[in-house]
């Protein structure tokens, strides 16, 4: 027979093992919810399985000469120089975004070619480029 | 000549670290009370000589000696002479010099303050500090040497990147480094602990300053570090959950989790092993941040320019740090028994540590979680701000309840009848919430949850203040101080949260734009010439509908030289109810201003309640002063 205090750590460590499970549970739920995936233009165009309309960073290139401002948004084209995409977006831009720099947009796919954007994110160091690019960049010049 | 001097003293670092090593393990051998006057002796000029690199290195920058690099990366003539200095720490080898001061300056006061402790315990400490001395100037001399010449020396300097050329910057991060590599010196005490058997309440009383001293720092550092991203960044938030603050958060979680067990084992002399783990751990997790950050593993605007090799010495580094604590700590393991009432303060103090636990596993996994994914598959991923929102914040709630209710208990266990007080407070707090919920405007059920939680902590911190005047037994001071201040801390942010207005627009010099019962006319711009930067000033005119109060905004844009940089300035008002926030920036010259306009209520008291959650700490280590 076990004795009652043996029953009471043994239902204690029940508790505390439902408990931590429940917590695993809960942070994994929460993290694969909260997931934003980095494509670059290419990517989005090559993959069929891109879900629109979840929120996701796209990084390339501002192209030269391809924003447009007016009173309520500002439109420009994102390139990896091989594919691009149309990013629409009203809001506050970072100091470092510009015609030629690289640039990570975060916001939502309309469709394969037009991407509604919630945040700008260009990096405060000059030469920065988004992830990947970099390796694309390298490649097309091989 | 800068150059070589640097080095020298440099090298003299090293080799008296091993010296010291070497008569302090002499020392332990014989069989006293008393340290040999030596190591005074060498710990004195070790201190010396490091803080002499220092200003070697501060005189290269005051001076701008462009023929060491690191002067010429860094800085420019035509800089203030205070960003001059303060560029001294704002890059990697600067900043790692500045470590290097730390450790030592901790190694040295160490020695001289913990007379009343074992001799045995207190050299094997001086030892492992001087191990982790002599790994860090190690790096520095290998890899990260601010002392390096350029020849031909350049003429000109390439400049401070000007988002760095701010004050809370400059003293950013001089207070996070005290905090985090003050860590280091209860990471060497316990493992002489473990070595020398001086363990329990001893322990406990001789590191327990060095915990207070740290965690201060490194609370102040964050809070500081959050202020230049509020008025810097230009985005009006302050918090972002990027991967640099993630990486601050976790040894802060730790050595929040450490000073409060560290009561429990003084006081009661137990949960020693436990403290073990948390003293390693605390400084182990301040390493990696540092790793993580430095080699360019983790992006992010804090990131100095990287560089891979850097990281693979941390990593080494680190693993042997790692793998010697485990050895050292599993040979001298023993199991400890727990007799826990559940109804004492030793019990809270462990939920308190759960719950530092788990908001430690869940930003750990938010900020290792990409690496892991990238490494394995390739897949480019982030994980953004509300994995954090929605896993931190609902713990939150019952984390503020225990803050209240914990120190109530006494130790051992307690017969107190304070479930009516609890009852009654928790009523107050929900009709307060519900005036707050009526009259200015609707919330979530969980934003319920905080505010009343929240305002409960701070009922609660209050009666425990007023208790504190009429009681004559003066104790718990500081703890009543932090405890309030992180409820109103967690009720300011959860108001502004939920009652910040914000918006942005594109708008021409001359327009009008019309914003709930704000007005705002943009009606014209300057051109101001300054120092080292030219700047665009706009001129808005702000009027509130609602009182016809008219307020000018000036937002810039700063057009650095050297490097040639863009910045936006944020035009903040500040009031004591709130903040009014206006950015302004534009693209590739064009007729339209991209503006930011936002109203920020109770901004000033966010920062306030932070504060005093630091006070609470400097109340505890000037008060115990006089006590003992």
């Amino acid at each position: 027979m076990l004795t009652k205090k043996v029953k009471n750590r043994i239902s204690f460590l029940i508790l505390v093992f439902i408990l931590s499970l429940a917590v695993i549970f809960f942070i994994i739920k929460s993290l694969s919810q909260n997931i934003l995936y980095f494509s670059t233009p290419t990517e989005i165009k090559q993959k069929d399985n891109i879900v629109i309309g979840k929120a996701m960073r796209v990084g390339g290139m501002v192209k030269k000469n391809s924003i447009i401002i007016s009173k309520k948004n500002i439109q420009f084209t994102v390139t990896d120089f091989k594919n691009e995409i149309l990013i629409n977006y009203a809001g506050t831009v970072p100091n470092l975004f510009a015609e030629g720099k690289g640039v990570v947009v975060e916001g939502k796919l309309n469709d394969n070619f037009f991407f509604t954007a919630d945040r700008i994110l260009a990096k405060h160091d000059e030469n920065y480029m988004p992830p990947g690019i970099k390796k694309i960049l390298e490649n097309n010049a091989k | 000549m800068l150059s070589n001097i640097g080095i020298i003293l440099i090298c003299l670092i090293l080799v008296l670290g091993f010296i010291i090593i070497y008569s302090a393990h002499l020392d332990l051998k014989i069989k006293n009370e008393i340290i040999k006057k030596t190591i005074y002796k060498l710990s004195l000029y070790q201190i010396t000589f490091t803080i002499l690199s220092f200003f070697t290195l501060i005189t290269g920058f005051i001076n701008s000696d462009f023929s060491i690099i690191n002067v010429y990366e860094n800085s420019h003539t035509a800089k203030p002479l205070f960003y001059k200095i303060a560029g001294t720490w704002g890059n990697h080898e600067g900043s790692l010099l500045m470590w290097i001061n730390i450790l030592v300056l901790f190694s040295y006061l160490f020695l001289i303050f913990s007379f009343k402790h074992n001799k045995e315990f207190r050299l094997y400490t001086l030892i492992f500090q001087n191990i982790l001395i002599i790994g860090f100037v190690t790096f520095l001399l290998l890899n990260s040497n601010p002392f390096s010449l350029i020849y031909p020396t350049p003429l000109e300097g390439l400049g401070l990147n000007p988002i760095l050329q701010d004050p809370a910057l400059a003293i950013h991060p001089p207070l996070l480094y005290v905090g985090f590599v003050g860590c280091s010196i209860y990471f060497s005490a316990a493992m002489a602990s473990l070595l020398s058997g001086y363990d329990g309440k001893f322990f406990a009383q001789s590191i327990k300053n060095w915990v207070k001293i740290s965690w201060c720092f490194q609370t102040l550092g964050i809070i500081v570090g959050s202020i230049w991203a509020y008025y810097e960044l230009g985005w009006g938030g302050f918090w972002f959950w990027d991967p640099v603050e993630n990486a601050s958060l976790l040894p802060w979680f730790s050595i929040t989790a450490l000073m409060h067990s560290l009561i429990v084992l003084e006081k009661r002399n137990t949960l020693y092993f436990w403290v073990i783990i948390l003293c390693l751990l605390t400084f182990i997790l301040s390493v990696t941040g540092t790793f993580l950050v430095r080699s360019g593993i983790l992006n992010s605007v804090h990131t100095f320019a990287s560089d891979p090799s850097r990281g693979i010495y941390i990593l080494i580094f680190l693993s042997l740090m790692i793998f010697s604590a485990l050895i050292i700590f599993f040979s001298k393991y023993k199991k400890e028994t727990y007799n826990f009432n559940l109804k004492s303060k030793e019990t809270f103090i462990l939920a308190n540590n759960w719950f530092m636990a788990f908001f430690l596993v869940t930003v750990l996994t938010g900020m290792l979680y990409p690496i892991f994914l990238d490494v394995l598959t390739g897949v480019k991923i982030s994980v953004g701000p509300p994995f954090f929102n929605i896993v931190i914040i609902p713990l939150v709630v019952p984390f503020m309840f225990f803050m209240a209710i914990g120190p109530k208990f006494g130790w051992v266990k307690s017969q107190n009848k304070i479930f009516s007080k609890i009852l009654f407070l928790i009523l107050v707090a929900v009709v307060i919430n519900l005036f707050i919920f009526t009259f200015f405007g609707k919330y979530s059920l969980l934003s319920n949850l905080i505010f009343i939680t929240s305002i409960f902590l701070i009922l609660h911190s209050f009666l425990d203040f007023k208790k504190f005047i009429n009681n004559k037994n003066k104790t718990g001071l500081s703890r009543i101080i932090s405890h309030l201040g992180f409820g109103l801390l967690v009720f300011f942010i959860g108001i502004n949260h939920q009652f910040s207005l914000e918006e942005d627009f594109n708008i021409k010099v001359g327009d009008i734009k019309k914003i709930n019962n704000y007005k705002i006319n943009f009606e014209n711009i300057k051109i101001k010439e300054s120092k080292n930067y030219k700047a665009v000033i706009g001129n808005f005119k702000l009027t509130n509908l609602k009182n016809n109060l008219e307020q000018y905004l000036n937002p810039e844009i700063r057009i650095y030289s050297n490097p040639e940089t863009l910045t936006y300035e944020a035009a903040i008002k500040t009031k004591i109810t709130s903040d009014l926030y206006l950015t302004m920036s534009n693209v590739s010259r064009s007729d339209y201003y991209n503006i930011k306009f936002q109203n920020k209520p109770f901004m000033i008291w966010i920062w306030i309640s932070a504060l005093m959650i630091v006070l609470g700490g400097f109340t505890n280590l000037t008060l115990r002063k006089n006590e003992n």
